[in-house]
């Protein structure tokens, strides 16, 4: 381990993070003055400026984020609509610098060493990345620039600067963009949070590190900063170490982050080219586990990612992914996929004239891998990961909207009380929780089980008549004007019933009246029939 | 790394020392468990890992429904394939854990292979139901995925047809459903309880002995229940059933109901 004059040769090199405030409202097409919230697996993700100052917060349930600011409006949480909205501004900013690396849509980090001093400053340098972002950003919204030593500091400048002790603390801000002069960044970090560097490294061990941290009385990095290496080594390991150096405000990796040899890059040719995210998608999952696996040989873990396509007129594509806790082989193809989608459908004018015809993901940055291969499905066994990776894959090939996972909704017909979401839109990867609120209240009028085992999705017409071939009717008190003799051309033996429903009757558009009855006919099926408007439909069948 | 091997390694003893010295699994230790109402119609009481099995006749459903659930209770994944009418809620009633369960769309028929052969490649249960004509070199591949991997799938009735016959076949027959009102009845003050059903197994191989057996399904509470003689009951009844009860309206009584003034 260095002594502390060390810090010099260790200070990670000069960096500007930019940064669009709550980018998923603004990918969603919506202004910040709007309330607008964004949901995950009926979680907020994101929330407009305007649903923040009422109280909506990051992580809140669905429902108290609807109670909070009843009229904001709740968006599904897409992260290929993030990617793909945001990859014009990335391509906006090549212009004023190569060194462009995304590490979340809405988050883009730049090396500043040649480009500050091309345009006369890290501050100059800020305030044109600022106005070149204002012009390509799809709506008005704000961007935060901040300038420091090393990725880490940068975003913490991007984010609001805080000042412990007002007009002592480095960090001359000058509207959005915040310069942490070089060499100032650990004292500029001293009064942050240990839980940021810890959001920052993106493990579950790091968070694992910095709850003992915070439990220990460490809260802020300063703090943190003043323990010896050693000693935080030997307690807390290397998790402890990558936030202490961050801390510090030096490299957290020295050394151990290289450039990897050219060979560990795979690529593939396509032929004949293709022009669909999915097929280009499915590729590139066969692509991630293939890298995954040749970095898994050499122990290594991928930091930042190259993803970089061809197209048959010669157009060469190429952008830089970064993920401080390593790539899996699900996140390279994630990242992938949204490259791609960002690419092809983008804007008109920035797309590929032709198809793809070479698809290659290169490992820009690599570190010695400290088994970070968290399960996919709530870390359980590596058949959950299997199934994941299958289910993602056939998902590529069918549509997102082909692979669902059953939800329990609540409501009195069978086919209401568990719906299907798409998986894209639930987190399997952690516990699930299957029932949505409401899901399992009482719900009068819903018949007990057993219930049918074939629910069919757009139910058919169907002809219900009494003994002197009339139609079956329910009256206004729920009363059936004759036993069902007939149901189409099959003779009835039993039936049960009628099970009135009035649902919504308070809302004129969703109301809807129904009576159910279960008939069994002579070759000893049984069928839920349900009238609606004068109108008998086959729901279900007993099969 | 290694020093160089000569070419004239001896690879072949040390294959025959693999075989020798691999653990032993019987055949019964590789399969799903079943519930115990289903245990009779299989060879050793259980899902063999790596077969085939087809239900059909009426009930053919719920057979596959109460087959699967067990080995779902148990841990394994469930995938169905283009069931896209499966009752999901009967599901839930026959044991399967929804938060195990995923449901794919019918895939177009040139892709049906590759989608199948995915997930067998990583699911354990697969409910399978075809929209066409299944190709000869699909049903190799899956084959060989599923006993590979140890993982069973399960035919459901369909217009779709197999080119070849699958190593348990179950067939449903004789469905008598307990709990409706006959149809001269003018008031239906019932509701459908269970169904009594009789299935039938046969197969190749070790499930080759044909077998036979009578149980509710659907039973009281959704889960297949066996028939069990019981000399004082009428022999109808499934165990635990009770009276019937009047069916409960949504709207209990509300006696100004403008809603229910005038017919649905």
């Amino acid at each position: 381990m260095k002594p502390a004059g060390g810090q010099e040769t260790d200070r990670p090199e000069r960096s500007l993070v930019a940064r669009v405030p709550d980018w998923p409202v603004v990918a969603a097409g919506h202004d910040g003055d709007e309330p607008v919230v964004v949901v995950r697996a009926n979680r907020v993700v994101a929330a407009s400026a305007a649903a923040r100052a009422v109280g909506v917060t990051v992580g809140l349930r669905r429902r108290e984020a609807q109670r909070r600011s009843p009229d904001a409006l709740i968006v599904a949480s897409d992260p290929a609509r993030d990617a793909r909205a945001f990859e014009p501004v990335v391509a906006a900013l090549d212009a004023i610098t190569p060194r462009v690396e995304v590490s979340r849509p809405g988050l883009v980090a730049v090396g500043t060493r040649g480009p500050s001093r091309y345009h006369g400053g890290d501050a100059a340098l800020g305030a044109r990345i600022v106005a070149v972002l204002a012009a390509t950003l799809p709506r008005p919204a704000p961007v935060r620039v901040g300038v420091a030593d090393g990725i880490f500091a940068a975003t913490c400048a991007a984010h609001r600067p805080r000042r412990p002790t007002p007009g002592a603390a480095p960090g001359a801000a000058s509207g959005p963009v915040t310069v942490i002069a070089p060499g100032e960044t650990p004292a500029f970090l001293a009064s942050w949070p240990v839980a940021v560097a810890a959001v920052h490294l993106g493990t579950a061990e790091a968070d694992a590190a910095a709850d003992v941290l915070g439990r220990l009385g460490l809260r802020t990095l300063g703090s943190l900063a003043t323990l010896a290496a050693t000693d935080v080594l030997a307690r807390f390991g290397t998790d402890g170490v990558l936030l202490h150096r961050l801390a510090r405000g030096v490299d957290p990796r020295p050394l151990a982050a290289r450039r990897p040899a050219p060979e560990l890059a795979v690529g593939t040719e396509i032929d004949p080219p293709v022009e669909r995210v999915d097929a280009l998608a499915f590729r590139a999952v066969a692509l991630a586990d293939d890298l995954h696996a040749r970095l898994g040989c050499d122990g290594l873990a991928c930091l930042r990612l190259g993803i970089e396509v061809e197209t048959e007129h010669g157009e060469l594509r190429r952008r830089s992914w970064r993920h401080e806790g390593g790539l899996t082989a699900a996140a390279v193809a994630e990242r992938a996929r949204w490259q791609f989608d960002g690419w092809l459908n983008g804007p008109v004018a920035d797309r590929p004239t032709a198809g793809i015809t070479r698809l290659l993901l290169d490992p820009e940055e690599v570190t010695a891998a400290r088994g970070r291969q968290l399960g996919f499905w709530g870390g359980e066994t590596r058949i959950d990961e299997g199934a994941a990776r299958a289910l993602a894959r056939v998902a590529a090939l069918l549509g997102t909207d082909a692979v669902t996972v059953p939800e329990v909704n609540g409501g009195r017909g069978p086919a209401d009380r568990i719906g299907s979401v798409p998986t894209s839109a639930v987190d399997l990867t952690g516990e699930r929780a299957l029932s949505r609120p409401g899901g399992e209240g009482p719900w009068p009028g819903r018949l007990p089980p057993p219930s049918p085992a074939l629910v069919f999705p757009e139910p058919e017409v169907i002809d219900l008549l009494d003994a002197a071939d009339q139609p079956v009717r329910v009256g206004g008190r729920g009363v059936i004007s004759a036993p069902p003799s007939r149901m189409g051309r099959h003779p009835v033996v039993g039936w049960a019933g009628p099970w009135p429903a009035e649902e919504r009757w308070w809302d004129p558009d969703r109301a809807r009246r129904r009576a159910r009855v279960q008939v069994v006919l002579g070759d000893g099926s049984a069928h839920l029939l349900a009238l609606e408007h004068g109108r008998w439909h086959l729901e279900a069948t007993y099969d | 790394m290694s020093a160089p091997v000569p070419a004239s390694r001896p690879v072949v003893p040390l294959d025959l020392l693999e075989q020798r010295t691999r653990p032993v699994t019987l055949a019964a230790e590789r399969s799903l468990p079943v519930p115990a109402a289903l245990a009779p119609l299989l060879p050793d009481g259980a899902l063999p890992r790596g077969s085939t099995v087809e239900v059909a006749g009426p009930g053919a459903t719920s057979l596959a429904l109460g087959l699967v659930a067990a080995a779902s209770a148990a841990g394994s994944w469930t995938v169905a394939v283009g069931a896209a009418d499966l009752g999901l809620v009967a599901a839930a009633e026959a044991g399967l854990v929804l938060s195990r369960t995923v449901l794919v769309a019918s895939p177009p028929p040139e892709r049906w292979g590759t989608v199948v052969v995915t997930l067998a490649e990583s699911v354990e249960i697969l409910l399978v139901r075809p929209v066409g004509q299944v190709r000869a070199a699909d049903v190799r591949r899956l084959g060989a995925h599923l006993r590979t991997r140890g993982g069973v799938l399960v035919r459901l009735p369909g217009p779709g047809s197999w080119p070849e016959a699958p190593d348990i076949a179950l067939q449903t027959s004789q469905p008598d459903w307990w709990g409706a009102v006959p149809a001269d009845r003018a008031d239906g003050a019932g509701r459908l309880r269970a169904r009594r059903l009789v299935v039938a197994a046969t197969g190749r191989r070790r499930a080759a002995r044909p077998r036979r057996i009578e149980l509710w399904l659907p039973g009281a509470d959704g889960a297949p229940v066996p028939v069990v003689a019981e000399p004082h009951r009428t022999g109808t009844d499934p165990p635990g059933a009770t009276p019937p009860e009047a069916p409960r309206a949504s709207t209990p009584t509300r006696p100004p109901d403008p809603g229910w003034a005038h017919a649905v």
